[in-house]
């Protein structure tokens, strides 16, 4: 288990991080989720040994590494863009930790040959990262931050750097690696969806502290803040709530606490149909709905229509700053 | 830029000429008032004791400062590079002193500091240590006169491959020496060969700043450079311009090492 407590860190009158604690549990895969210049790397590197905290603990596997040297911690960092060693080959990238340590040499080659099979570069023994591809290269990184077998596994934008169908597909296969090796993993991302998709446990930064930490369904659903609700997925703001724009439901008729509205636009999006409704005091409401339920309305652009949320009812009347009427979070 | 046909024509005779009357013209012309009477001459004025000597002293000075210019250099690039200190700006500006000040003033100054009158001469005449006209004195002379290349050279290579790689091998398990010999500098290899290069080059041509600490003792302090200057001026000609057709070899062989370089540092090692 990583425990954070009280942590403050800041550079010259900047601050980083303003009093955050954090419990990673043992085995899981954390996301600090956050927007930039939120602190989540701040955080990531503090609990790297790469910085070191103003105030505040660092505990790993209950022992206080708050002044421990990050080599002495026992982790594996994976950098964003990848710090692979250029000029070392893939086999000396990997076994880098391992040497470092004065393993017996034919335990490095057995160990290095056996991680690059796990990520899917055997074979590639005598390359060097300049002629690997990106998510090749970030592979090789993971290789050998493994090949320490370190305590804990922490990952700052570990496909930040990648486009988008490699990043998907390194994401999956993160996930399935991580359910083998079971190694407790704290990943920083400021993407929702990578967050959404595979962690087991989510702490949502913004402004140096974390703003709340939870399953990715505790925190679309119940999402302790305007913030956390709008960072995890679109919102559309109906009346005085914030909602999802698929936890919006149409009638043609008025029904208890329903509002009336004019479809401005429909788009069709094969399952998905989104439409844009304006209500009677000239607000955007985004809606989404299935297709089926778009053509039992027979939805059309200059129809009235009766809206209202089917969200379980949250505090977040006082949501009151800018809600964005729109499909993008 | 479009140019002309005659304009271009022009604009390269014209800096043909240049270089010309500049370079190619006195470099060649000694080269040929060198073997004119023929190489049996020339092998006569340069293996005389004196010449001898002071081609030794040369390479002496040279083998010293070089060295230790280059841990220097190394140490101080790795510091402006990577060190977040108070005074970094004002270090950073006076790496630069020797490339600024004329090389005469250096040479002046080190007397004014370690000559016999100067601030430290009575305690160093008082221990037995001559430095000014004396062989330490060279060599204090030309270490600063090629204290900033390796640093120049060195430094924005370390800025431009950043410090994540040495984060890396850290979270790895290395200590700070592990992590120099072999991540740090294999990085910086080649930039750390050719500030070397020049750093020789400047060393075993430097005059200003020897010719004042040197003396001039025939097989004693001349080097190279002042054995050219005062053959030159007691009119033996003839020996003047065989040592420089030596100094020019050398200067060649490091432009040679030089050219060979420099396409691997600006590719780096990616």
């Amino acid at each position: 288990m990583i425990s954070v407590t009280g942590v403050t860190k800041r550079f010259g009158d900047y601050v980083a991080l303003d009093d955050v604690s954090l419990e990673v549990p043992d085995g899981s895969l954390t996301a600090l989720l956050g927007p930039s210049g939120s602190g989540k790397s701040t955080l990531l590197r503090i609990i790297g040994g790469l910085e070191s905290p103003d105030v505040g603990r660092v505990e790993i596997h209950g022992e206080d590494q708050t002044s421990v040297s990050a080599r002495r911690r026992g982790i594996g960092f994976v950098f964003q863009h990848y710090a692979a060693f250029k000029h070392m080959t893939v086999r000396d990238n990997v076994a880098f930790g391992l040497t470092v340590r004065k393993r017996p040499k034919a335990e490095i080659a057995a160990r290095v040959d056996e991680l690059l099979e796990i990520v899917g570069l055997a074979g590639y023994q005598r390359r060097y990262p300049s002629q690997l591809s990106g998510g090749q290269r970030q592979r090789m990184a993971l290789a050998r931050a493994l090949a320490v077998e370190p305590r804990v596994l922490l990952l700052d934008e570990p496909f930040g750097a990648l486009d988008a169908k490699v990043r998907a597909d390194l994401r999956e296969w993160l996930r399935k690696l991580h359910d083998e090796v079971h190694v407790t993993t704290l990943l920083v991302t400021h993407d929702q969806e990578e967050a959404m998709s595979i962690a087991d446990q989510i702490a949502v930064m913004d402004h140096s502290r974390i703003e709340q930490v939870g399953t990715p369904r505790e925190l679309y659903d119940r999402p302790s803040s305007a913030f956390v609700m709008r960072f995890l997925g679109p919102v559309t703001r109906l009346g005085e709530a914030l909602v999802r724009p698929h936890d919006i439901a149409l009638s043609h008729e008025a029904r208890p606490g329903s509002f009336e509205a004019q479809v401005a636009r429909v788009v069709h999006l094969g399952f998905e149909v989104r439409a844009e409704l304006v209500l009677g005091d000239g607000e955007e409401l985004a809606v989404q709905l299935t297709r089926a339920e778009a053509d039992e309305l027979e939805l059309a652009v200059g129809d009235i229509v009766h809206v209202r949320s089917t969200a379980l009812p949250r505090a977040l009347a006082d949501a009151g700053d800018a809600a964005q009427p729109a499909l993008s979070a | 830029m479009t140019v002309s046909r005659p304009w271009r024509i022009g604009l390269r005779t014209l800096a043909l000429a240049y270089l010309g009357a500049l370079l190619f013209v006195p470099v060649g012309l000694v080269f040929y008032r060198t073997f004119e009477h023929g190489i049996a001459a020339v092998w006569a004025s340069i293996t005389t004791p004196a010449a001898i000597h002071a081609f030794q002293l040369t390479l002496t000075v040279t083998a010293i400062a070089v060295p230790l210019n280059t841990v220097f250099g190394i140490v101080m690039a790795l510091a402006l590079a990577r060190g977040r200190w108070r005074g970094k700006g004002i270090v950073n500006a006076l790496i630069d002193l020797p490339f600024a000040v004329s090389p005469i003033v250096i040479g002046l100054s080190l007397v004014l500091v370690y000559g016999i009158h100067g601030w430290l001469g009575p305690a160093l005449t008082k221990a037995g240590v001559q430095v000014i006209f004396s062989v330490p004195g060279i060599v204090l002379a030309t270490i600063f006169v090629s204290l900033p290349f390796v640093v120049r050279e060195v430094t924005p290579v370390l800025k431009e491959i950043g410090d994540e790689q040495e984060q890396a091998a850290a979270t790895l398990g290395a200590g700070a020496w592990t992590t120099f010999r072999r991540v740090t500098l294999p990085s910086i290899r080649w930039g750390v060969a050719y500030g070397v290069v020049l750093s020789v080059a400047r060393c075993i041509g430097e005059f200003g700043a020897v010719s004042v600490v040197s003396g001039k003792i025939a097989g004693e302090t001349d080097t190279l450079t002042l054995l050219v200057e005062k053959r030159f001026s007691n009119f033996d000609l003839a020996g003047a311009y065989a040592a420089s057709a030596l100094l020019a070899l050398i200067a060649l062989g490091t432009l040679l090492v030089m050219t060979m370089i420099k396409p691997r540092r600006e590719e780096g090692d990616a």
